[in-house]
């Protein structure tokens, strides 16, 4: 099984001396302005200069699935765990365009496994049958909720926890340790932001217990306690958790935390740099490449509105190179 | 047709049949991870090629054997004798087994070594001559099985 993936592992491991070290990302931030970034981009073959920004991020991310698609082409949909998230996005944006009047261009995700078109029509005539099995019941939770509440932030909560549970689940179902710890962790971040964020707004132990998603490596209950008591609380039972770390983060931001949580996925895969067989290198070449996007937007963004490099430094992800 | 000359027969035909199986496997493996590292970087053709045709060498120590044993038995020359001893037999076939059983396994972790050496070789041309020698350890325990098989074949050859 290992062996079937050695010409592709090969072909990411070239691909990875493209791929943006650490001392680029310091030129990027050492920067003069968003002009000067795109210059040292274009010549790390990004885009070109005169391409808008996120024009150019998206260039990006369809070469990566370019690539992948070219390497593993019979075996595709192993890698739908990273591309749930944007199905689950455009399923709350077919709810609430189902709920509300109107044609809301431009609030659908392109990277999904599902076609947005689908998702829109299933949703404006209560069609769940057209849906994927495992979204049917969500789908129609999360519409009857937002018809009945009107509470948006429900609605979300409802879709939210299904998208974890679907990563997860699709992270053990693909047999490949990398990508079960991803779901797992993507899951238990997941968990971890909307316990803070809804301690934050007093949110009651009834929704917390809707919105978080069961995972291993975080019980739940004791968290959903922990967030209906506040902030303080879910820091002190992630203390006792693997996500200690985490807590300091959280008593600086949520901006620090995020940070954190990219930088935890960064040191899962790193690993699978010296690994040369399995589909775990291919994987892990799309996260990091994911968190490189990442990077560059943060960096340009930042660029762009005069941030200080010292501010700036704090905010850029570690890189798998 | 005594059953001796078939038993020598088979050591040499699995020999020959074991290794050639190991060597295809090995060299297929890291043939894989050598097309892809050229497929970016077509510079690397002829390091990479070395490092894939490695486990090839236990093809060719499997063959000798083989040779050596068909040699000895007289099924080269034209000297076999029907009535060789079942014992007789059953020796060649012993000391054939060595190699039977080592170079499969050393090829094929030979090619997966190489593997791992392309990788290396990929990201870091210069580490070319350390990356060969990763691969080449393996190759130590094929030419141990290779010399033991010699030595019994001709020992066994002594005796008859």
């Amino acid at each position: 099984m290992a062996e079937q993936y050695i010409y592709a592992v090969a072909r990411v491991r070239s691909r990875e001396l493209s791929l943006l070290n650490e001392s680029v990302i310091a030129q990027l931030c050492a920067a003069s302005g968003e002009e000067e970034c795109l210059r040292i981009l274009s010549e790390k073959g990004w885009g070109n200069p005169d391409l808008p920004s996120e024009e150019m991020f998206r260039e990006e991310e369809k070469k990566t699935w370019a690539f992948i698609r070219e390497l593993v082409p019979d075996n595709m949909q192993i890698f739908d765990v990273f591309r749930l998230e944007d199905d689950y996005h455009n399923l709350k944006a077919a709810v609430k365009e189902a709920c509300i009047d109107g044609d809301h261009p431009g609030i659908f995700a392109e990277g999904g496994t599902l076609d947005p078109e689908m998702l829109k029509r299933a949703l404006a005539e209560s069609d769940y049958e057209a849906l994927p099995k495992d979204m049917r019941e969500v789908a129609r939770e999360a519409k009857e909720t937002l018809l009945q509440t009107r509470d948006g932030q429900l609605c979300d909560a409802v879709i939210d926890r299904a998208a974890l549970e679907a990563v997860r689940i699709a992270g053990e179902a693909s047999g490949v340790p990398l990508l079960r710890d991803y779901g797992e962790l993507i899951c238990a971040t997941g968990d971890i932001k909307t316990a803070v964020r809804s301690a934050k707004c007093g949110k009651e132990r009834q929704f917390l217990m809707k919105a978080l998603a069961p995972c291993s490596s975080l019980d739940v209950e004791l968290l959903a306690d922990a967030a209906s008591s506040g902030t303080e609380a879910v820091m002190a039972y992630l203390d006792h958790t693997v996500y200690a770390d985490a807590a300091d983060e959280l008593k600086k931001s949520l901006a620090a935390f995020e940070r954190w949580c990219d930088n935890r996925m960064i040191e899962t895969i790193r690993p699978e740099i010296h690994n040369p067989f399995g589909i775990g290198p291919v994987a892990a070449y799309i996260l990091a490449r994911e968190n490189e996007i990442k990077t560059v937007r943060i960096i340009l963004a930042a660029k762009r509105n005069d941030m200080p490099e010292d501010v700036l430094r704090e905010r850029v992800r570690s890189m798998y190179v | 047709m005594s059953l001796g000359l078939f038993f020598a027969l088979t050591g040499a035909a699995l020999a020959a049949a074991t290794s050639g199986l190991g060597s295809a496997r090995g060299v297929g493996i890291a043939g894989q991870a050598a097309a892809g590292s050229c497929t970016d970087n077509p510079d690397l053709f002829s390091k990479v090629l070395i490092l894939q045709l490695l486990p090839g060498t236990q093809g060719i120590y499997g063959l000798l054997i083989a040779f050596i044993c068909l040699s000895q038995i007289g099924l080269l020359g034209g000297g076999a004798d029907p009535n060789m001893s079942l014992s007789t037999g059953l020796l060649y076939l012993a000391a054939c087994v060595p190699v039977i059983i080592v170079e499969p396994i050393s090829a094929i972790n030979q090619g997966k070594t190489s593997v791992a050496s392309i990788a290396m070789v990929t990201k870091k041309q210069e580490t070319f001559g350390k990356s060969m020698i990763f691969p080449a350890m393996v190759e130590t325990y094929a030419i141990l099985a290779l010399l033991i098989s010699i030595l019994a074949i001709f020992g066994v050859s002594a005796m008859a």
